[in-house]
Formats: C-alpha cells, structure tokens, sequence
C-alpha cells in the first residue's frame, strides 16, 4: 500500500457484533500522523465501541488494524499502551483517595531501591506538565480538584506511558465552556508536539473549531471522512443524523385541551451536585404530546428524575391539574396517575428476578384490587398479568417466568402496558424504544399516539431524533440543561434541530 | 420446580462431599470411618426419641438461619444473630427469674416478649446505622455480638449470679417454656392417643419448635403474600427499581433487620426458658454463627432453613452419640465449616456454568 | 482519686503493649487484605489456629521459635483458603470467612483431642524468652508486632507495592487499565494478612503462655478487626487503636472500679468502632471496592 506511510492508524472493515446488535459494521477509520480526528455520530452509532476494539477492550469480530504500518491485534490495554496508544475515557480511570502524581506513575513508578522514587516523579510529572502546558498540582488528591484537572491528570497519565496516539472519549462532556477552551488549547500545544488525536464528539461547534478531518458514524457504519475545513456544521449534521426520518406514525391532528402539567424554572443538580438541569421551563395539554430532543448526558436523565420524585429538587416548582407536586415522594407521584416509562429498563424499570406478574403491579402492589391493607392477591395479580400480556401482545409462554428471559422489546412493552393500564393522565416517557426490535418500535409508538388521543398529556424524552420529530406535537431542543428553542410540530426543521442539539445553534461561550 | 430441584441437588452434593473430606478426620483420629457415621446416625435419627432430640437442636438454628435470611433478601448481610440471640436470650432469662408470682401461661408470654423486644433492638440499631449512616451492616452487628457478650455473659451474669455457676439464677416455673413430655400430664391434651409418644426420659424438645416451624410459616408469608414481603425483596434484588416503584428502601433495610432480630432473639428465649431454664455463659455456643451456615444451605427460604436446620441439628446431636463412642464430636463442626465452602464454592460453579451457557447461546 | 491514679501508672501503660499485641499484628494484616479490597473476618479463625500450631509446633520440636513459624504456616494455610475461594473463585468472602471461623473453632478443639487426647487446654510447650525492658517482661512477638508498625507503613505508603495496594481496594479497574494484576495482588494480601493472625496467635499461646486452650482468642481477631476501622485503615492508626484497646482490656482486669464495672469498659472498643463508622466522629470510610470480587475488564 503506497500510503502506508501517510496514515500512523489505520482500522478497516472493522465489524463487531453484540447479541442482537451489530454496533460496528464494516467500519473504516483512517488517521493521519499528527491530525485531530474528529469521530462523530450519535449515541449508539458506534463509537465507543469502535474505539474499545483499539484499545484492546474488545475483540473485533472482523477486521484489521494497522498502527504505524504494521498490523497488530489488540488484545488487552497493556498492549495498547506499550504500543503507544492511551486512551481518556469518558468516565475517567482515576483514585480519588491518591494524589495527582501517584495516580500518574501507578503501574510504572520510578524507584529508588524498594522505595517509589517521588522526587523523581513529581519531577517527571512536572516535565510533562510544563511541556504540554498542561496545569495540575502534583500533591493534591484527586478528589480534591476540579474535573477538568482531573482531566488534564488523565491526559499526563498516557504521555507519560509514551503515548502517540491520543483518544478522547467524549472529553467536553463533562467540562465548563472555559474548561473545555483550555482542553482546545492542549490539544494544539499535543499537537505542535507532534501527537496524534482521536477526538470523539457530537458536539459540531467543537468539531469545527478544533479537528483537522471528520469520521461521521451512523449505525454502526462509517458514513464518511471529510476535510474539516471543506464541510460547514449544517453538513456534518445531515451526515450525522442522517436524511431520512427512519420511522413513520400514522397520527391524526392533536385536539389539545386545557393544561396540565406546568413546569416552572426548574433546576436540578446530578450525582456530583453539579446543576445539570438550569431552569426548564415547559408546560404540557391534555391530548398533547411535547417532545424533547437532545443528545444525552444534557440533563434529560436528572429532568425526568426530578418530575417524577426520584430525584431532589433544587429550585422551580412542578405543578400537575393546579396541585404544587415539587417536594412529592415518588410513590405519591405514582398514586396521582403520573406514568413514566424509565430511560434504563434494566436498572429501574424492572426488577428482573421478579416474575412478570410481580413486574407488572410494581409501584401499584400497594393499591387494590393487588393487595388489600398489608396482603397481596395474586389470583388479582396474575389476572392483571393475564389480561396485559394479552392486550399489550407480550410474547412470553407465561405469566411467571422471570422478567430476565423476555427479550428487549418485550419487557419494554411489559414496562409500557403497566403504566398505561393505570390510565396516567401524565406520561413521562424517556428513550421508550431504545433497544429494542423493530416491531416492538411499531407498536410502541401507535399506543403512545393512541393513548394522546384518549387524552393523556405526554412528555417524550428520546435522543432519537426521529422518533421526537414523528411523535410530537411540540417539541424542545435541550442543550446544556437549558431548552434553547421550542418548535411546533409542524415548523420543526430536522437541520436546524440537528445543529442546535449539538450545540452549533448557541452562541459561542467564552469566558463567562 | 426444576430449579428447586437444582438446588437441593446442589445442597445435597455439597454435604455428601464435606461428609466424604470428614473421614479423613476420622481416620486421622484413628477411629473407623464407617462407626463413626453409624454413630452419628444411631445418635441423631437413629430412634424416635433421638430423632425429636434432633429437632430439639435444630430450633435455634432454624431461628438464627432466618436471622441472617430475612435480611439477605433485602440485600443485607446480618452477622449479628450471635449478638442478637444473647439480648434475646438474657432478656428473657432476666424476666423468667426476676418476676414471681405471675401466672404460667401469662410469664412465659412476657419472657418470650422481653425476648423478641431485645432481639429486634439488637437488630433495629445496624438497620439504622446502614439506612441513615451508610455504616457497613457486617462490621456494626460483629461489633453488637460483642458488645452483647460483654453486657449479658459477662456484666449480666455477675450482677445477678448466685453462687459459682455462670449464669443467671434459675427461672421460675411458671417461665419455663412446655416440654414435649411434659404433655402426657396436661388435662386434655394428655389424654390423647398418642400423646404417650412424647412422654420419654431425656426428651429435650421443647414448644419453641413449634414457635419455629410457625416462625417459617410467617416468614413464607410474610415474603410471599404481603406488599412488605414484595416491598422487601424488590429492594434485595435491585434497589433503584424499587424506588422507581414508591418503596422506600430505607424503610425496608430497618423493618427486615429489626424482624431477624426478634426471629434471633427467639431462639434466645427458647434456649433460656426451654433448654436451659437459665440463660447462661456458653449458652450461645455459636448458633448465631452456624445459623449462617444453616441459611446458605437452606438456600434463604424459610422452609429450606428448616430443613437445613434439622440436618445441622441432627449432627450436632449425632456428635453426642459419636463423642459417647470415643470419636471426637469435633468432627461435626469440621464438617459443618466444609458445608459452608463447599456450598459457597459450588453457587460459583453453578454461576459459572450459567455464564458459559449464557455465552455459548450469544454466539 | 485512687482508681484514676491507678490507670495511668507506667507499668500499666507498659503492659498493654502485651495485651495490644494480638491487635496490632491482626490489624496489620487486616489492613493489607482491607486496602486490597477484600474482607477478611476470619482473622478471629487464623488467630486461633495460628496459636494452636504454635503450641504443637513448639511441642513437637521443643524450639518455641519452629511453633512461631507454625503458627504463621497455619494462618497461610486458612489464608490460602480464603484466598482462592474467594479471590480466585470470587465466592462470598464474608460466607467463607465466617465458615472458616467456625472450622477453626472445631479443627483446633479436634486437635486437641486426637494429638493430646484432651478437652479443654493443651499440655505445656516450651514458650518464647522473655526481655525486660523497663522492668517490664515482653516476649519476641510483642517487639516484632511494634517494628513492623514502620514497615508495613512503609510497604504501604512508600513503595511502588503499596501504592498499588491501595490502588486496587479503591478502583481496581482503574488499576487495571494500568496494567496491574489485581486478583494477584488481592491474592498476596489476603496470604499476608493470614500469616500475620497466625503469628498474632503464637502470642497468646507460647507468648504469654506456655499452652493451647480452647477458643483462646475470644474474639481478639473481631477487636484487630475494629482496631482496624479505628485506625481508618492505617497501620500507624490501627497500631494507636489496637495499643487503645489493649490498654482497655489492661485496666478491665487490672484496675478495680468502684463505679464501672470492668466488663463494660471491655465493651468500648466494639462502641468506639460503632460510633466512627457511623460518622459521629470522624467517618471512618472504608476502601471503596472493599467486597467486592473483581473480574477483569469491568467498569
């Protein structure tokens, strides 16, 4: 191959297939020595995957990989890093209870004797840290500094392995606009050094302003590689998200009545108490279903747990048919016909060692016919069980197998048949189909249709965008924990939302 | 069913094999292997008589097994029953000696009350402790097992003792709990048919059995049947699902610590006013512990405890007979540690098996 | 006046260090298994077979110092145990500990009989010399468990070993991706932590005594374990704690209280422990993997 020489990373045909899912198809990745490389694509595009398969974490099903012109097969990140390969991962790999330097020299430490050496290190990690201009303080804990310094102790962390090749999984995603200006500025100053970057991303505004070319994945397959300064956003975005709308629902026209659900200014903080919902406001019609866009990771997940009483919250208030539901616990959000179908299935919707009866009444298993005072009845239970499987078209041989053996589609319309048998007059529905098959998809969105034509006011949250566009009938664009536009449905423009999902349509913040 | 049938598969495997590894002791000791076991069975099954004795033994392990169970199935890990069952046991050993006067039926109620509240108190402060404070359930009930021999054998037994014996002073007879041969002499119940059956010298079985076979039931219930039950195991199998579904973990970390106090604290009070007629030092004899095996091998269900409990009972009481032999009982507590390994070691091949299979159908 | 006079006398400040001397060496050992992520309640089950090995050991060669090795040679052993059912075959480390308490407390009583044909203590071994210092009679064990207070500071806290030590208890994948074996260092300390309870025992036994008797420990592996938490997982602080305690147990049986009974004071090590871990003073916050079986290339 005559441009052997051109490329110092080369990943071609690379397929990967999970149970039920090819995540990576026939993917092709070509870097260039030196470069930027923008990898883009939306969540489960494939990614993580493709770059887990270079870091030695997975085993490609099919494929070849060649780093400076030779061709290697990963197997464990040991053999990445000897190779030169580091990687920053999305949730970063550090100790929080060690200081800067230890987490940096752990597994390769200067000695003097038996000892560490630690005036070796500190003056190993100050080198590199002068050099790429990459500011930490040697001493401090990890848990005692800022993310993006944590960050950048990642960052020292692979160079000082002797790093080449730099992969950044998603490294904006937790940063503040002046951080993730200063992780730019490293990335320039790795480099003038002559370091390789592979950047992933979906956010189009950093792409542009940093990355020398752009891989685009879609579904699990390289779309296309593209010259950074030859594309706009706009056309990333369409290579992205892609032209057409996957599915089509058969709607009528929504016939709103009067509001029912008011969310006011609400702000919510996430695990670390950082605010990641700032000020959302909305409010939600009978018979409506309003729509939020967004890629993930941009408060969706904390929203739906505030409104849904699993969640504190930290400021704004919620109202629902004219009652202040704010400081509600989850379960008496529940016993006031508030549906809501989890984001995750698997780690809150279901309690999969239960069988499906036992899934089907959880969050009602205190109210009748299931239970009186403190004692279930399960002939009640089972008939529930019966009638929904039924109605909902669960395929299971029976009611009491456990809810692990049901397939993706199947416990999603467990979860779907349980919160609208109550007769929710609020849904909360967040990612309602995500993994599952296509006609589980099929079904999922006519009963939620059929569900706003009886007269349920519906809030969908999906980073699908497709799905939010074909399904609303207004729909918000949430960015950074702010809705940044509201669209009706019929105004709605899949470019325009493209680029203000990944934040291009804001306003650059600098310094603020 | 065929699961059910996996595990006492697997439960029985696991015995089969600490009782084969058990003859190396028993030849190590110079004694025959084959006698030693013909001991064992003549002393635990071998008669009726031994075998009533067995369920005698049994009790409170079947109580300390639902100590450690209950809690297991909302996720917690209780290693208190020790500790626990002392409170328990003191409690009503204190009651059963200290209070005169009060008619039978009316003092044992109150023992076996003051049993239960102890007990529960015991549990009700780790239950706290991990639901508020985060505070590891395994380090705080070790520490309460402590603390409870240092206030009940220790700092009990001397402020109270009479004389050189260990122990609180002998309860009244209207505390003690009813034997099973004590029946025949009852006014009705005596006269049944086959009451006689019971009325044999040197029977130890008392009515806690039957407070722990009933203790099952409830459990079995309680799991099974009730929004508390169902409440209890969702937080077990997957916590944030059950907040989902309006439960309150919390809550539910509290009651099921406090309810495997009182159930260890039961199997005190049967020890004090049906075994004992004292609560004395030595009295707990590891049963808190052992329950722990007793519930692994019972699989966490109340009835697999049960059975569990009357097989560690019929070796602890078979030892008796293997020890009046001149085999070293000691053997039955070696094989009882080898239970717990084997049955610990063989959920992890089964877990291991399953992976491979689960493997061997993705590709 | 008199009782608090008492309890602060220097040859009662100086003997606790022979009380304490069990604690410290467990607590030393639970210190590495804990820091490596994984529980070890079964220091109680080493120290107790670790004791009675020494008194067989020093018997049957009549060199007390061949008995200390035993003793460590018999913690290794339930050690090893612990380690490959649980590191390994990543069973329940608190089930099996548990189990292994409990064959402890037979094997040793089983020993007794079948080796001496007794129920209760064992005939006399010859015990370790003692040294005086400061007029007060320490054996071997007691200065070894005080010079490896440095040590194991230094293991821990110095060396590259260390370092990944305390790495792994708190983020094993995170050690991992650096290239760390973590199962086989996790093995390792859980083998030091068993050789140091068994060595713990031979204290009691040929230490300070010249014989085996049963359940000899009594719960000093569960008060190392404590020390442990008290010391927040730090040799220099487990040795506070344990030396704390033994000073406890020292006045409870040494000094005559009018108005506390001593059985209570032995009490305060278990509430002490209680109380950190609970958060009233100071947290006492345990290594974060602690638990729980590490299988590679998990998040």
């Amino acid at each position: 191959m005559a441009e052997e020489n051109n490329y110092l990373l080369e990943m071609r045909g690379i397929t990967k297939i999970f149970p039920g899912v090819k995540a990576n198809d026939n993917i092709d990745l070509l870097v260039k020595k030196g470069e930027i490389h923008a990898l883009v694509g939306e969540n489960g595009a494939g990614k993580t995957t493709l770059m887990k398969i270079l870091y030695g974490l997975y085993d490609s099903d099919q494929g070849e990989i060649y780093f400076a012109g030779n061709k290697i097969r990963m197997t464990d990140p040991q053999q990445a890093i000897n190779l030169g390969i580091g990687m920053v991962h999305q949730h970063f790999k550090l100790i929080d209870t060690l200081t800067v330097t230890e987490n940096i020299i752990l597994g390769s430490e200067p000695r003097q004797g038996v000892a560490i050496n630690y005036r070796e290190a500190r003056r190993q990690v100050e080198e590199i840290s002068n050099k790429y201009n990459l500011k930490v303080d040697p001493d401090a804990k990890i848990q005692d500094i800022s993310v993006g310094m944590q960050q950048r102790v990642e960052i020292i962390k692979i160079l000082y392995r002797g790093a080449d090749l730099l992969i950044f999984d998603e490294p904006t995603a937790v940063l503040t606009p002046q951080e993730i200006d200063e992780l730019f500025e490293i990335f320039n100053s790795l480099q003038e050094q002559g370091k390789t970057i592979i950047f992933i991303t979906h956010k189009l505004r950093e792409v542009k302003a940093i990355s020398d070319r752009i891989t685009v994945l879609r579904d699990g397959k390289s779309v296309d590689s593209v010259n950074t300064e030859e594309v706009t956003e706009k056309d990333v975005a369409e290579l992205m998200v892609g032209r057409e709308v996957l599915f089509r629902v058969d709607k009528g026209e929504a016939k709103p009545g009067e509001s029912v659900f008011q969310v006011e200014n609400l702000q919510v903080k996430d695990n670390r108490g950082i605010m990641t919902v700032n000020g959302i406001s909305f409010e939600i019609s009978k018979g409506e279903i309003f729509g939020i866009a967004g890629v993930e990771g941009n408060g969706q997940t904390e929203l739906v747990e505030a409104l849904t009483g699993l969640r504190q919250i930290a400021g704004g208030r919620v109202y629902y048919k004219g009652e202040d539901i704010t400081e509600l616990s989850a379960r008496e959000i529940k016993d006031r016909h508030i549906g809501h179908i989890p984001e995750d299935r698997l780690r809150r919707g279901l309690v999969t060692q239960f069988s499906l009866s036992e899934n089907f009444i959880l969050g009602f298993h205190h109210q009748e016919p299931y239970s009186k005072n403190i004692f279930m009845n399960y002939k009640a239970i089972d008939q529930h069980a019966q009638s929904l499987i039924q109605d909902f078209d669960v395929r299971t041989s029976s009611h009491q197998i456990l809810a692990s053996k049901l397939s993706g589609g199947n416990q999603q319309k467990l979860i779907i048949a349980r919160e609208f048998r109550q007769d929710p007059e609020l849904l909360i529905a967040a990612q309602p189909t995500r993994g599952v098959d296509v006609g589980s998809i099929e079904f999922i969105h006519s009963q939620l249709i059929k569900k706003r034509d009886e007269g349920t006011a519906i809030l969908l949250v999906s980073a699908e965008l497709s799905e939010v566009m074909s399904l609303s009938d207004r729909l918000g664009v949430i960015y950074e924990g702010e809705i940044v536009k509201t669209f009706a449905a019929d105004e709605a423009d899949e470019r325009e939302i493209g680029r203000l999902m990944t934040g291009s349509g804001k306003e650059v913040k600098t310094g603020e | 069913m065929i699961n059910i049938l996996i595990e006492l598969g697997f439960a029985l495997f696991s015995i089969v094999i600490a009782l084969l590894v058990g003859i190396a002791f028993i030849l190590l000791a110079g004694e025959s292997p084959l006698d030693a076991y013909h001991a064992l069975y003549i002393g635990s099954i071998g008669s009726w008589r031994e075998f009533l004795n067995t369920l005698w033994r049994a009790t409170p392990l079947i109580f300390t097994g639902f100590a450690l169970a209950l809690p297991f199935k909302a996720g917690l890990f209780n290693i208190g029953g020790e500790g626990q069952l002392l409170v328990g046991g003191f409690a009503a050993g204190f009651v059963g000696f200290y209070f005169t006067g009060i008619p039978g039926g009316l003092h044992v109620a109150l023992a076996i009350i003051a049993a239960i509240a102890a007990g529960a108190l015991w549990g009700l402060i780790p239950g706290i402790l991990k639901a508020y404070k985060g505070a590891h359930e395994v380090i705080t009930t070790i520490m309460l097992n402590y603390i409870a021999i240092q206030l009940t054998i220790r700092y009990g037994i001397e402020r109270y003792r009479i004389g050189g014996r260990q122990a609180l002073p002998t309860i009244q007879d209207s505390a003690k709990l009813l034997r099973f041969n004590d029946l025949a002499e009852l006014p009705v119940v005596g006269s049944l048919p086959f009451i006689e059956a019971f009325a044999l010298p040197g029977l130890r079985l008392h009515f806690n059995f039957i407070l722990a076979l009933l203790a099952a039931l409830f459990l079995w219930y309680l799991l099974w049947k009730t929004t508390t039950g169902y409440e209890l195991r969702a937080v077990g199998f997957n916590a944030s699902a059950a907040e989902y579904g309006g439960i309150s973990s919390k809550k539910t970390i509290i009651l099921s610590m406090v309810i495997a106090g009182a159930l260890a604290g039961l199997a005190g009070a049967g020890e004090a006013l049906g075994t004992h007629h004292t609560f004395m030092s030595g009295m707990d004899a590891g049963l808190g512990f052992t329950g722990i095996a007793v519930a692994l091998l019972g699989r966490n269900h109340p009835f697999g405890i049960v059975a569990a409990g009357i097989l560690f009972g019929a070796l602890s009481q078979g030892g008796l007979e293997m020890q009046f032999v001149g085999i070293p009982s000691e053997i039955v507590t070696i094989i009882q540690a080898l239970v717990i390994f084997f049955v610990a070691g063989l959920q992890m091949l089964k877990w291991f098996l399953l992976k491979q299979r689960e493997k061997g159908e993705a590709e | 006046m008199e009782t608090i006079a008492q309890m602060f006398t220097l040859p009662l400040l100086l003997i606790s260090f022979r009380y304490a001397t069990p604690l410290i060496l467990a607590a030393l050992g639970g210190v590495f298994n804990e820091r490596s992520g994984v529980i070890n309640i079964a220091l109680e089950g080493m120290m107790l077979f670790g004791a009675f090995a020494a008194v067989y050991g020093s018997g049957v060669t009549g060199n007390p110092w061949i008995g200390v090795l035993y003793s460590i040679g018999a913690g290794l052993a339930f050690a090893l145990i612990l380690a490959i059912v649980c590191v390994t075959f990543k069973a329940d480390q608190i089930v099996v500990a548990t189990g292994i308490n409990i064959f402890a407390s037979g094997l040793t009583i089983y020993f007794l009989q079948v080796l001496y044909g007794v129920a209760g203590t064992s005939p006399r071994a010859p015990r370790l010399p003692s040294i005086r210092i400061l007029g007060m009679r320490y054996n071997p064990i007691t200065l070894i468990a005080v010079a490896l207070v440095p040590i194991v500071w230094f293991i821990l806290f110095k060396t590259p070993w260390g370092l990944r030590i305390r790495s792994i208890g708190e983020h094993p994948s995170a050690a991992d991706t650096l290239g760390i074996n973590v199962n086989r260092y996790r093995f390792i300390c859980v083998l030091i932590s068993g050789a140091l309870a068994g060595l713990a025992g031979a204290h009691l036994s040929i230490g300070e005594f010249s014989a085996f008797v049963r359940e000899m420990s009594q719960g000093r592996g569960f008060i190392a374990l404590a020390a442990m938490i008290f010391g927040k997982w730090h040799p220099v602080g487990a040795f506070g704690a344990a030396l704390l305690f033994g000073y406890a147990e020292a006045i409870s049986i040494r000094v005559d209280f009018a108005f506390i009974p001593s059985e209570l004071i032995r009490a305060i090590p278990y509430v002490l422990t209680i109380i950190v871990l609970a958060g009233f003073i100071g947290k006492a916050i345990p290594p974060k993997a602690i638990g729980k079986p590490y299988f590679k290339g998990e998040d």
